[in-house]
């Protein structure tokens, strides 16, 4: 397993939020995680980044633990993250906001075919390569979640954690936010995907978890979530 | 004799500019009001005080002192305020204004209570002739060293990557750390290079007002005026309100000698009172 979680109980201030949450992610798989809101989807991968302090639990990255890192170690360790607000730097160009992704301020091997650069990043993101030199801060939404994903992919992460990456676009780039994070994954980083958008999460994912006050981290297919409507009511829908 | 009136308004605002802009990297980037500030800023026009002393030699003060000053800077981020963080904005101000309290307890145990004189090299002293004008070389000296550092730090700031990290770091920080940077040493860094900016102050304020415990008080409310005025978190804002004080001080002791520390807080005042945060301020701070 590329990634492990177990028993992962978070704590904001008193009210206990992730109830023992357990997944897996096998290398190169694309895993959505679905739930409705406050069921503390963001709070999961806030915890495997370490940006929130998980109170008690295991969170294995190749076997190794990671459990309550500092999020620069988590990262160095091969996780991106692509938070919901994408968090672009505004004051920064769209090409400093990818280069600080660059981890240690090292540049890929050039020669190797599956590190992430600049250039493979504007191949996949040609509106990127127009704004190279504007400011972060003036793209669109559609262009910031573009940014924000590229910025992580410049780490050269093995598995990538995106949250809520459709939300607040129109249709179109909606289309375009999911062709490329299939591209991502077809390219071997593997994904675990928070996304309201049901069509948009089971067009993914090979597998996807139910988060819910009754069952945390309750698994089934895409397959099982698109063809049972029982499911869905008890889990997702309002 | 208005010339000279404006070179040490000129002068005296560039000094406030190094503290203030000290005192706004370190808020800016880490939101810490550090409270210390000016008590650096004055230790360090002490420890050059003593370099001159046993050396003789005012530039090995220049160099050393602002360094030995940044040191404990950043002493004081590891051991104390890293602590504190848990307690919030609040616990480090206290924090901090304890620090302060301590160095200037100790500057006085250690140098006592009155004025050291700080005496210029030669090339420093006098008047220099430009264009039938005579200016004061020691005032020409501080505007162009402030100009200097204020070149380097825009050229730290946006032209490396460390640079870009911190401005990251400024409008996101767990951002930052969530990209694989290890955000404790670059705020430890930041600390050394706000702390090193007001001893560099300290040191060349030296041998225009001598160095005595109430430097700290006296000039240390004048540089926390210009960060409040210019805006917190402002470079620009820093240095043109500097600028504007430094003159309001020289003309208004020209002019208006009783109104003159009033001139600055009025000017604050109505500042204010337009603009809540400040000339430059950023709007939701």
């Amino acid at each position: 397993m590329l990634l492990e979680v177990k028993d992962l109980n978070t704590h904001y201030g008193p009210s206990h939020v992730l109830q023992g949450v357990h997944l897996e992610i096998a290398e190169g798989e694309l895993v959505a995680l679905l739930g409705r809101n406050g069921m503390g989807k963001s709070t999961t991968l806030k915890s495997i980044m370490g940006l929130v302090k998980p109170t008690s639990g295991s969170i294995r990255l190749d076997g190794s633990e990671i459990a309550g890192l500092p999020p620069f170690k988590v990262a160095r360790a091969g996780i991106g993250y692509v938070p919901e607000e994408r968090r672009i730097f505004p004051g920064l160009s769209v090409l400093d906001n990818l280069l600080l992704g660059v981890k240690g301020g090292r540049m890929a091997d050039p020669n190797d075919p599956n590190a992430w650069t600049v250039e493979r990043i504007f191949h996949h993101f040609p509106k990127l390569k127009e704004r190279t030199h504007q400011h972060g801060g003036l793209l669109s939404g559609g262009e910031q979640q573009m940014l924000a994903i590229g910025r992580s992919l410049m780490g050269n992460p093995r598995l990538l954690l995106v949250d809520e990456p459709s939300e607040g676009l129109s249709p179109i780039m909606v289309q375009e936010v999911r062709n490329v994070l299939a591209d991502i994954n077809r390219a071997g980083v593997s994904v675990l995907l928070v996304e309201h958008n049901l069509k948009v999460a089971l067009s993914l994912a090979s597998r996807v978890y139910l988060m819910s006050k009754a069952c945390v981290g309750c698994q089934a297919s895409a397959e099982e979530v698109k063809t049972n409507a029982g499911l869905r009511a008890k889990y997702l829908e309002a | 004799m208005y010339i000279s009136q404006a070179m040490h308004g000129i002068a005296y605002g560039m000094i406030l500019f190094l503290i203030a802009s000290g005192l706004n990297i370190i808020f800016g980037m880490m939101g810490i009001l550090n409270m210390a500030h000016a008590a650096f800023f004055m230790l360090a026009g002490y420890f050059c005080y003593t370099v001159v002393g046993i050396t003789g030699n005012f530039w090995l003060g220049l160099l050393i002192a602002p360094v030995l000053t940044a040191c404990l800077g950043v002493l004081m981020e590891r051991i104390l305020i890293r602590r504190s963080h848990a307690a919030g904005h609040f616990g480090e101000l206290i924090l901090t204004m304890g620090v302060a309290s301590v160095i200037v307890a100790l500057i006085k145990k250690i140098w006592g209570t009155e004025s050291l004189p700080l005496r210029v090299p030669d090339i420093l002293q006098g008047m220099v002739s430009i264009a039938g004008m005579n200016y004061p070389i020691y005032r020409l000296f501080v505007i162009g060293l402030a100009l200097g550092v204020l070149a380097l730090m825009m050229l730290l700031l946006y032209r490396t990557r460390l640079g870009k990290i911190v401005r990251a770091a400024v409008s996101d920080r767990d951002m930052v750390n969530a990209l694989g940077i290890n955000i404790n040493l670059v705020f430890m860094f930041v600390f050394g290079v706000g702390t090193w900016m007001a001893g560099l102050a300290g040191v060349v304020i030296a041998p225009l007002l001598t160095v005595f415990p109430g430097l700290a008080d006296q000039v240390g409310m004048d540089a926390f005026i210009v960060v409040v005025t210019g805006g917190l978190g402002s470079l620009a804002g820093a240095f043109i309100v500097a600028i504007i004080f430094g003159l309001l001080n020289s003309f208004g002791v020209q002019f208006v000698s009783q109104f003159a520390p009033v001139l600055m807080v009025a000017f604050m005042a109505l500042v204010l009172a337009f603009r809540p945060n400040g000339l430059f301020g950023a709007k939701d701070r």
